[in-house]
């Protein structure tokens, strides 16, 4: 851990990741992730293919179990909670690839994103509200899922998300496979979710687009962290402009 | 020519009843098929408890049938439970294959324990309530006929709403469409897989007690070949496909009877698996199936 960014030193972290081994079988995957992210921010993990990122995500929301570490959330030890529990936690995660569900409609997606709520009025707010942030879905409301693009699929995948009313969002790859024109908007509205609150855990690929929406990052090797530093500093350290922002 | 037309009308009716029970035994397979993309051997078994839970609730508990048929499909569901426990549940991360083996193991197993506890000699039920025969424009039908028209029918309408307008069902269909995004959703995807054993093991249960007393009778092996052709129903239906199953039963009810109407009654089990063949052969969607896609 170098330093935390002075605009939010001191601060309480949301998410506090200790030490994190997630194998898959025999596979070590993350082989001792340190990492904190601390309220209102977005944090990113950038790193290759396979250098751990979406499983430290799949860890923090239950769906692999560490196999050592700690993953505390608001207070909570998450380790040993399964993922419905997360959920209802506060913590939502857009997964990799989107994973609509393809049979279902808009409608229908949406509603499971607030599966484990029962306040019906603020529901319909947060419906109104990712409707505001993406129009388009209120105008396919009533397509099938799988019948929509791969941009229409991930704001979906994104507002299913925030139908559970989210603290910390999880994002994994959301510009993967869209137009440079659709990932702008969707980056746009990232920022937006932001500003209005939520703490965010953004893994990208794309290192550039993902340090210029970020407040801190994390740049994950084979299942470690090897440098953490602010945004603005990862985007100007030599190593990582030769090795992720193609400089 | 209209003795021809007399006789497909009777035939009709007849394959609607049969088909009628297929569907509701092949909805079990489809749902839990949906959910756990295995082929649930031991739900004949679990028909054939059904069909003995509600016999003895009739004669030895002597309940009212309405209440009796559905405490049978309780404890039935029950079992399903139990087996979906103790047989599928350690299996969850391991093979088609190891789980598929466990199911014919469940099946074998269940059936054992039914000769042990209720003997191998075929029981008679009769059903507790009188049943006419009438005359419907000049077809011949019965009151315990129709009545199992009218339960598969109450049966598959409540299983409709139960999965397009319920939370439950809308977790069932989430957990079919993707598992793991499912528990993201906060779906409890063991309670919802649970749930779905307990559903089509009742709806086992009913066809079991209805065809106990269609046939006046009940007995430890009755769901080896019912339970075989709810599979071929629900495959020709298209596996994963609820109202698939709905249609697969009826259709290979009236497949069957018409079948042997035109050939000999011999042939009435052969029909099922020809079209189970063919169907595996030229369309293993299925009718109403969707085409597998791959997930990219």
């Amino acid at each position: 851990m170098k330093r935390s960014s002075p605009r939010t030193w001191g601060r309480a972290h949301v998410l506090a990741v200790e030490n994190l081994v997630t194998h898959y079988g025999p596979v070590e995957a993350l082989k001792g992730i340190t990492l904190h992210v601390n309220k209102g921010e977005i944090v990113t993990l950038i790193g290759a293919n396979g250098a751990g990122k979406s499983t430290t995500l799949r860890t923090i929301s239950g769906l692999v179990r560490p196999t050592r570490g700690t993953i505390t959330y608001e207070g909570h030890d998450l380790t040993a909670l399964p993922p419905d529990r997360i959920v209802a936690l506060g913590i939502a995660h857009v997964p990799e690839g989107r994973r609509v569900f393809p049979h279902m409609s808009v409608m229908e997606n949406l509603e499971l994103g607030a599966y484990t709520r029962t306040d019906k009025r603020a529901i319909q707010e947060d419906l109104d509200r990712v409707f505001t942030l993406f129009p388009r879905l209120a105008e396919r409301r009533w397509q099938l899922a799988g019948t929509m693009s791969g941009g229409e699929q991930q704001m979906l995948a994104i507002g299913r998300a925030l139908m559970a009313r989210p603290r910390l969002l999880l994002l994994d790859e959301p510009s993967m496979g869209l137009a440079p024109i659709i990932v702008e908007s969707i980056f746009s509205v990232i920022q937006d979710i932001n500003r209005q609150g939520t703490t965010i855990l953004l893994v990208e690929q794309n290192a550039n687009l993902a340090l210029s929406v970020a407040h801190k990052g994390y740049v994950l090797e084979t299942g470690r962290v090897v440098l953490s530093d602010t945004a603005e500093r990862l985007r100007e350290n030599e190593a990582v402009r030769r090795a992720y922002l193609g400089a | 020519m209209e003795r021809g037309a007399h006789l497909f009308g009777q035939q009709l009716i007849n394959g609607l009843v049969t088909g009628s029970t297929y569907a509701l035994i092949a909805l079990g397979y489809t749902m839990v098929y949906g959910v756990l993309q295995l082929i649930n051997f031991a739900h004949g078994e679990i028909y054939m408890v059904g069909a003995f839970t509600g016999l003895l609730l009739v004669t030895q508990a002597n309940l009212p049938f309405p209440l009796a048929l559905l405490l049978a499909m309780a404890i039935t569901a029950l079992l399903g439970v139990t087996i979906e426990f103790i047989a599928y549940r350690p299996l969850r991360r391991s093979s088609r294959l190891s789980v598929l083996i466990s199911a014919i193991g469940m099946s074998i197993f269940v059936q054992n324990v039914a000769l042990w506890v209720w003997g191998p000699q075929t029981r008679r039920f009769l059903p507790p309530f009188p049943v006419h025969t009438f005359t419907v424009a000049g077809l011949r039908t019965n009151t315990l006929e129709l009545l199992t028209l009218f339960v598969a029918l109450v049966m598959m309408l409540g299983l409709h709403l139960l999965v397009t307008r319920t939370k439950l069902g809308k977790a069932m269909r989430a957990v079919a469409q993707d598992r793991e995004t499912a528990a993201l959703m906060g779906i409890n995807v063991n309670r919802t897989i649970a749930f779905t054993f307990a559903i089509g093991s009742s709806l086992a249960a009913a066809a079991g007690v209805m065809v106990g007393m269609l046939f006046n009778a009940v007995v430890p092996n009755m769901g080896v070949m019912p339970g075989l052709k709810g599979f071929v129903a629900a495959v020709l239906g298209g596996i994963g496909s609820i109202p698939g199953a709905m249609v697969g039963g009826l259709v290979l009810g009236m497949a069957e009877v018409l079948g042997v109407a035109l050939l000999s009654s011999q042939w009435r089990d052969a029909i099922a698996f020809a079209i189970l063949i063919l169907v595996l052969l030229y369309r293993p969607s299925g009718l109403l199936g969707r085409r597998t896609q791959e997930k990219v």
